[in-house]
Formats: structure tokens, sequence, C-alpha cells
């Protein structure tokens, strides 16, 4: 009786710990994915404008929205 | 070239939580983990009470990426730090090694059981495809690849936390603290997580211990 509770709690604290830890479509000896710039992107329909796949463009823009934290430019004082 | 890096003005700060909550909405994170938060000190203190809101500041040579041992962290090309949540061992190495307290886990089963590292992306999402329902889950919203900047930066009411590429946040910084007569001009957490400026060589003082 002792041994079958012995088992049974083993396989219940085994059921707790495990999570998934599949490396969804890695393939063995892969390195990081490779993450796609953000520039690369489609500008959002009403949102800020960049010509897609050029840095420089992006740039440009995120720039002025950078600008827009400095409030001594922004209300012009 | 855009360098992404955080600066907080501590002389700025009122301690209101709108980053953590600007954080927190955008990026849907989960109860228990808080990418970003606010800590203040000599609270109560009348005019030595200071508070900054601390995430990951996606340091220059990040410590985080030096001791990981699975190789997850990763750079993009505009400075963000970003890690791959399919690498990941929620080993905690990196919580130990970062001098911001970045790194969060989220409890993943019983006894404590850690999960997948979490932490602020810049808004930059994750190495997914952007602006994918799969990188939202992971890491939450992409802003940079929607051309805003992170939300904590753009939701501050007082413009304490300043995000966006280093050269353009410095300056603002700078100027503010000229037009304030040089008062809070120590940028805390700067130095430590993009570098300190090179100090003019100095003699060392005669009669020392060897």
């Amino acid at each position: 009786m002792g041994r079958v509770l012995l088992l049974v709690a083993a396989i219940g604290i085994a059921g707790c710990m495990e999570v998934e830890q599949a490396n969804s479509g890695r393939q063995s000896g892969q390195s990081v994915k490779r993450d796609t710039p953000a520039w690369n992107s489609e500008p959002l329909a009403n949102g800020p404008t960049w010509k897609q796949g050029d840095r420089g463009s992006w740039e440009e823009q995120i720039k002025k929205r950078q600008l827009v934290q400095n409030e001594s430019v922004r209300i012009g004082n | 070239m855009a360098r992404m890096k955080f600066l907080c003005d501590a002389e700025r700060c009122i301690e209101c939580n709108g980053c953590v909550t600007a954080c927190k909405n955008e990026n849907e994170v989960p109860w228990g983990v808080n990418r970003r938060r606010v800590v203040t000190i000599n609270d109560g203190v009348i005019g030595a009470e200071k508070s900054i809101s601390v995430a990951c500041m996606h340091c220059s040579d990040a410590p985080c990426m030096a001791v990981c041992p699975v190789d997850c962290f990763y750079r993009t090309d505009d400075g963000v730090v970003l890690h791959d949540k399919d690498l990941c061992i929620g080993c905690g190495y990196c919580f130990y090694a970062c001098p911001f307290g970045a790194p969060q886990f989220p409890q993943a089963g019983a006894f404590g059981l850690r999960g997948k590292m979490d932490k602020c992306t810049f808004c930059a999402g994750g190495p997914e495809a952007d602006r994918s329902e799969a990188e939202f889950k992971k890491y939450g919203r992409n802003r940079l690849s929607e051309g805003k900047l992170p939300a904590c930066a753009e939701m501050c009411s007082t413009k304490a936390l300043l995000g966006g590429d280093g050269d353009v946040i410095s300056d603002i910084y700078r100027e503010r603290v000229a037009r304030r007569g040089n008062k809070g001009a120590e940028a805390w957490g700067w130095g430590s997580a993009y570098g300190q400026p090179p100090k003019a060589a100095t003699s060392a003082p005669a009669g020392g211990k060897s």
C-alpha cells in the first residue's frame, strides 16, 4: 500500500513540474533566430510613415518622435 | 545609426507609475512579472525623496548576454537587447548578472518552478515574425516596427522617462539640466548601462600601499 502511494505521489509531482520546452521550428545547432529589422515592416495606416525597408527614412521619422519628448521645443518655449 | 537607450530624470519622476501601467497594458504582461517598476529612495523625507523608473536598460555591453549559458540573447541593429524564449531555460543567471534587476521569471509550476525569462523589449517584440500573434504572446507588442517608441516613455506625463536614440535623448537631457541650473546632472544608471566617458589621467597618490 505504501509503495503504491509513493508511486502515485511521484507521478503526481512529475506532472506538476514539467512545462513545455519545445523549440518551435528550431533546427539543432541553429543559433538565435534572425530578427527582422523594424524598418522592414509595412507602416500602419494612420500611423507614422516611412519607406518600407529604408532604414534612413525609418530613423528620420522615429527621431521626430523622440524630439516630441523635449517639451521645451514642442511647446516653443 | 540609432542606438536605443532609456534615460530617467530623477528630478522629474513623480512616482505615478504611469510607465509601469503603460508597459503592463501594452504588452499584456502577466501577473507577477514587472518589466518596469518605479524605485523610490528616502521615501517621505522632504527634499531628499527621489524616484526613478527602472527596466532593462539595453546595455551597451550587456552582462546578461555574457552569462547566458544557452546564448539566447541577441542585439538588434538598433541596439535593443532581446532574447529568444524558445532557447531560454529559465536558469536565472541573467537575473544575478543584471545591475538593474530587469530579468523577471514567471512562476511556471509547483514548488516555485521558474518559467522562461521575461524582460523589457523596448517595445521591439522578439525573434518571431514582426507583429505576429506568436510574437505578441511571447514578447508583447512591437511598437518599433510601427514606427513608435516604447509605451512607457511615450506615456510619461512629466517626460521624466526618455526613450530613444542615445544621442537624441542625451541632448534633450543636457538641455533640460542646463535650463534648471545643473540640477540632477547625474543620469542614474546611464554609466552602468552605457559606460562612463574616459576620465583624464590622474597621477597616483604618492606613498600608498603597494
